[in-house]
């Protein structure tokens, strides 16, 4: 949609919500294009998302992705890899036009992210439940190495079924890694159905907080919530940090908000139209 | 280097002797006092990671390690690391981390344990992964030289499959470890052996046998079992015309499925027999397991035997 914006003056709730209309623009349209691909997760996440990239969480140049010093960012639920393309391109990693060639033959944006292929992917993940401990081991390094550079994880809360996410969130805090925040995009639904009825999490805060994690709940659409989760984490010592986001798989599209079916399936040009109407408040 | 030495202890010293390399890392999963990688924990504690009893974990953290530059090396018995075959194809594999996986406790070489604690398919499953490679030491001196190989010169993941068992030394004081190259321990015309750790030993015992019978056996020796030394497994099979693969790993996947493949795709005429396991493992002594599954050097020299006489016209 546009080009790159300045990454060097972050962004305030109120600004963010804005571009996380336009990035939720950029999702609905690359998938369009696409003709495959994973909406629900990829819009609940996006809100978060901003914030990071935007609302000046996450320290990076996008002209050097592999800068030692930089803050790590391990997108755990890599089927949402659209919402992470969008962030990247607007970023300023790789021009906006790749987005078309996601999930095409021979393109570097594969259906799942992949670190060799694109500038500001730290893990190619796809493979569920295993994001966790990588972004660990990243921590561990920083803290081998005495640096000040910090790992961001998200993952999914379907995906924290999985019992190696357990097993990563039982290892952080016995290495006293207050320099790694898990977020999860809690957004209560997963491939074949709702979360609750699949294999319910619940009370996931308390899971975190059980296993020695400084836990935080928050409305993960709410932009000033998020920035302040972020830098209570930031502002946190001796435990790493669990923000339990509540959001609406699908949530800026109506028909999409909360049911399965937008799981894994990308609009018509037909649909997308209609979706980015509602997303930008205005009629089809 | 003299005396009998299982390769994991071996391991033990040598992962301590590169130990000054900052970048390494060594984790364990509460198995350190049997893969001896607590002999890396007393020398360079602050480079320790114990993950406990969770492999899949253990493996992607090293993953996390290797992503922002260090060398980890993951420690557990070979069937639990290689049983985690999801993490090691996507964390490391698809991510191209620079990870060495020590499995330890190979095969049923392992004895009273049982067949739980016996890896018979790990070879098979990293086998199936384009970019690992896979190195089989067959005594300490072969393990030192692939240690020092894997965290001096080696890009990429690779796995490094120890015994528990005490094997006697194959190689000498001088021995020099060369990456990818099978070693011809002995030269002969009659029939190729083909083989990779614990086997090596048994083979050249077998070969020492076939000999006194006027049977004149190449022992071939396969350290790097991925990426296979296709040439010098070729050649043994246009020399011998007979080419007998050993290893104590399931042959489904392993060593001589390797091995024949290599064979058959070179289109080279040879009788070829594969000595290994084709089922799973049980308890009892190694003499004894060795004995019953056909991996001792006598059975070896029986399945030598039989395949160089087999095309002997009645």
């Amino acid at each position: 949609m546009t080009d790159a914006i300045d990454t060097s003056r972050p962004l305030d709730a109120a600004q963010l919500a804005e571009l996380s209309k336009e990035l939720r623009v950029d999702i609905i349209q690359m998938l369009v294009e696409a003709g495959s691909g994973h909406p629900g997760g990829s819009l609940s996440a996006i809100d978060a998302l901003a914030c990071l990239y935007f609302g000046g969480v996450l320290r990076y140049k996008p002209d050097e992705p592999h800068r030692p010093g930089r803050d790590r960012f391990v997108l755990s639920k890599g089927h949402c890899s659209p919402a992470m393309y969008v962030t990247l391109a607007r970023a300023g990693f790789f021009p906006h036009d790749w987005l078309k060639t996601f999930r095409k033959f021979e393109s570097r944006l594969q259906g799942h992210v992949d670190r060799l292929r694109v500038p500001g992917v730290d893990a190619s993940t796809g493979s569920l439940g295993q994001g966790l401990s990588i972004a660990v081991g990243m921590a561990i390094t920083a803290k081998l190495d005495k640096a000040d550079w910090r790992v961001y994880c998200m993952l999914g809360d379907g995906e924290s079924q999985a019992g190696q996410v357990w097993e990563a969130t039982m290892s952080a805090p016995k290495f006293a890694l207050d320099n790694l925040c898990a977020i999860v995009d809690n957004n209560q639904v997963q491939q074949t159905g709702l979360v609750d009825d699949v294999m319910p999490l619940r009370p996931l805060v308390d899971k975190f907080r059980a296993f020695n994690w400084h836990a935080i709940e928050i409305d993960g659409h709410d932009h000033a919530q998020v920035l302040a989760a972020l830098h209570e984490a930031q502002a946190t010592t001796e435990k790493p940090t669990a923000i339990v986001s509540h959001t609406i798989k699908g949530k800026g599209v109506s028909w999409m908000e909360l049911n399965p079916e937008w799981h894994g399936k990308a609009p018509n040009a037909e649909q997308g139209e209609r979706a980015i109407a509602e997303i930008m408040g205005r009629k089809p | 280097m003299s005396g009998a030495a299982a390769t994991r202890e071996a391991f033990g010293d040598a992962i301590v002797k590169v130990g000054s390399d900052e970048r390494i890392v060594v984790l364990d999963g509460d198995l350190r006092n049997s893969n001896f990688s607590e002999r890396f924990e007393a020398a360079y504690p602050g480079r320790f990671v114990e993950v406990g009893i969770a492999e899949h974990n253990m493996l992607g953290i090293a993953a996390g390690l290797a992503l922002s530059g260090k060398q980890p090396w993951a420690c557990s018995f070979a069937a639990f690391v290689a049983g985690r075959l999801e993490v090691i194809r996507i964390s490391i594999g698809y991510n191209e981390a620079n990870v060495r996986i020590v499995g330890t406790h190979v095969g049923v070489g392992i004895g009273d344990d049982g067949a739980t604690q016996m890896a018979l398919e790990d070879v098979s499953a990293m086998r199936a992964l384009p970019n690992m490679t896979i190195i089989q030491p067959c005594d300490a001196a072969e393990t030192h030289g692939a240690v020092a190989y894997l965290a001096s010169q080696h890009e990429g993941p690779a796995f490094l499959r120890l015994t528990r068992q005490k094997l006697d030394p194959v190689h000498g004081d001088d021995y020099r470890f060369e990456f990818g190259k099978a070693q011809t321990l002995r030269d002969g015309n009659d029939v190729a052996i083909v083989a990779t750790g614990a086997l090596v030993q048994e083979s050249l015992k077998a070969a020492e046998t076939l000999s006194g019978e006027g049977i004149s056996a190449r022992v071939v020796n396969v350290h790097t079992i991925a990426p296979l030394d296709r040439d010098a497994v070729v050649e043994a099979a246009r020399r011998t015309e007979h080419v007998l693969t050993a290893e104590d790993h399931n042959v489904n996947g392993g060593l001589g499925s390797a091995v024949s493949e290599a064979i058959v795709e070179a289109g080279v005429g040879a009788k070829l027999a594969r000595i290994g396991m084709r089922s799973y493992g049980e308890s009892g002594t190694q003499q004894e397991l060795y004995e019953k599954y056909g991996l001792s050097a006598p059975r070896v020299a029986d399945a030598a035997r039989s395949l160089v006489r087999s095309d002997t016209p009645v």
